[in-house]
């Protein structure tokens, strides 16, 4: 393990961790009775994670690896709460704040400054913290004037970034990030990139997932790999994506 | 690797877990973004805006008072009949508006729910709030048009006014987190909703007069009529709003604050019924939607 100084209370604690998806066949009481009558299934259940053990620190980078399928975002919709265990169970410790899918909260027919209010309400936000920080969302999405503009004249570059923006100046303790630095120009993305180091560098946690593997390598020192709902390799980030090339879907 | 046993749990929490409408307090601020935002997007890109919620009470109100009152006689032997009609109609709206937006909540606030973990609870309460906001002009009209006629409530008529309004509030909640947690699942919790709802205009005495059903049903009958909570509703709308306006010589139901007390009690009932079932499917919403 490439951790030098264990820190004295972990940040995620996953602890035999099984999720269990049901897919129904049937979408009616007709379907579900034809299927019934020709002794069809009516559902089959398949395992999206089974047994998952994880420890993840304070100032921690994790990047979540595998290729589609893996179960990677059920992974971190469980750390988010979204998603709940079917059997083991997880625990945090501080502030979650999820970038998954930015923008989730956000509503067209209202101006910019009224959606960064909601949306670091869901976030977990307090007004007061929300006044302190309003400037500091504004300044670094580009946004400028047009934050009274109603969103849904912004362009899809300007929705991006002042999502984002809302979603990673939020007070937090873990960062769960999906999929969505792949948003935004390359200057953008750079000072996403040095957003998430100075959070990082802060104590707090970082849990990533991405395809992106150069952009993983920077930003992470501890890469997972998962396949088909297990977890493969854990250990240095560098390994970790040599062990992704070389496995199969 | 630290053995999660040797370390102090103390300080960590399950994600996704709460205390269901108690968590509501905690995130008041959100609750009042989630009912400001439904009530500034609610008439968006309309040239009238609010008035709609003006003209559409009063457009129901002339075709019921057109169809029931001249029409149909329905107004014969109900004094002030209009101020009858319209006093019980504002109380169905507001049942109807607060339960039927409730139950499609959570399907509405899909994107939300699969993403971000709130307490879900928040989105139908949300909503019944915003039925409320809405229910405010159909309210200013009503006392208006009681003015008009020469209104002068007593304080214990204010009061079951008030007391009705908390009723229609608590019952809607509680329903529409039953419904509205089944519906994630199961579309057609919204369908019988929708029935329900049409239901609810007729079996209150909001077009007729609760005298009607007395003389035609059963006591045992008429006795569970009445133990509608909405009909409890509507009767307090009636003392309070429509009473004080005739000449006082007509009947109002036996026992109304016992009947009140009732539906109370059977409006809780429903709210901790609406919240176990709602604790109980709230695991699967995020993969059922």
């Amino acid at each position: 393990m490439p951790r030098t100084s264990e820190p004295p209370l972990p940040r995620i604690i996953i602890e035999g961790v099984r999720k269990t998806y049901t897919l129904r066949h049937t979408h009616s009481f007709k379907e579900t009775f034809v299927a019934w009558l020709r002794r069809k299934k009516v559902s089959t259940s398949f395992d999206a994670l089974q047994h998952i053990d994880l420890t993840v620190g304070e100032s921690e980078a994790v990047a979540l690896l595998g290729y589609n399928g893996s179960g990677k975002s059920t992974l971190l919709k469980l750390v988010s709460g979204v998603l709940r265990p079917d059997r083991g169970r997880v625990l945090t410790r501080g502030r979650v704040a999820g970038l998954i899918e930015v923008g989730a909260g956000f509503h067209p027919d209202l101006s910019g400054r009224e959606n960064v209010y909601l949306n670091a309400a869901i976030l977990g936000m307090s007004k007061t913290e929300i006044d302190a920080r309003f400037d500091e969302i504004v300044e670094f999405s580009e946004i400028g004037e047009f934050i009274d503009t109603e969103v849904k004249h912004y362009s899809s570059g300007m929705f991006v970034r002042l999502a984002f923006s809302v979603a990673i100046h939020t007070e937090l303790d873990i960062l769960l990030v999906d999929e969505v630095l792949a948003v935004g120009d390359a200057p953008f993305r750079e000072k996403c990139k040095a957003k998430i180091r100075e959070l990082v560098a802060a104590g707090k946690t970082l849990f990533i997932v991405s395809h992106d593997l150069s952009m993983v390598a920077e930003l992470c020192s501890r890469g997972l790999v998962l396949r088909r709902g297990e977890l493969v390799y854990d250990g240095a980030i560098d390994d970790a994506i040599d062990q992704l090339k070389a496995i199969t879907r | 690797m630290s053995k999660p046993d040797s370390v102090d749990l103390s300080a960590f929490t399950v994600p996704g877990t709460g205390r269901g409408v108690f968590d509501v307090f905690g995130y008041r601020y959100l609750l009042r973004l989630l009912v400001r935002k439904g009530i500034l997007t609610r008439y968006h890109g309309s040239a009238l805006g609010w008035a709609w919620s003006y003209v559409k009470p009063a457009a129901q109100f002339l075709i019921y008072y057109l169809v029931m009152g001249v029409f149909l006689g329905l107004n014969r032997g109900i004094e002030a009949f209009p101020v009858y009609l319209f006093s019980g109609i504002v109380v169905v709206n507001l049942f109807n508006e607060a339960f039927g937006n409730a139950t499609r909540s959570i399907v509405n606030n899909r994107a939300l729910v699969k993403k971000i973990y709130l307490p879900r609870e928040l989105f139908p309460i949300a909503d019944v709030f915003i039925a409320f906001v809405h229910f405010l002009p159909q309210l200013t009209i009503l006392i208006a048009v009681c003015l008009f006629s020469g209104w002068a409530p007593s304080l214990v008529q204010l009061a079951g006014a008030l007391l009705a309004i908390v009723i229609i509030l608590l019952i809607a909640t509680g329903l529409g987190l039953l419904f509205g947690s089944i519906n994630v699942t199961f579309r057609d919790s919204q369908n019988l909703v929708e029935l329900i709802l049409m239901f609810a205009t007729y079996t209150s005495p909001v077009l007729y007069s609760f005298q009607m059903v007395e003389n035609k049903l059963p006591p045992w009958l008429f006795d569970l009529y009445m133990m509608n909570p909405v009909t409890a509703a509507v009767e307090l709308f009636h003392s309070a709003f429509w009473f004080p306006t005739t000449s006082g010589s007509a009947a109002r139901p036996e026992h109304l604050w016992l009947i009140s007390a009732l539906a109370i009690v059977i409006a809780i009932v429903a709210l901790v019924v609406g919240q176990l079932v709602f604790r109980r499917l709230e695991g699967r919403f995020a993969q059922d939607l």
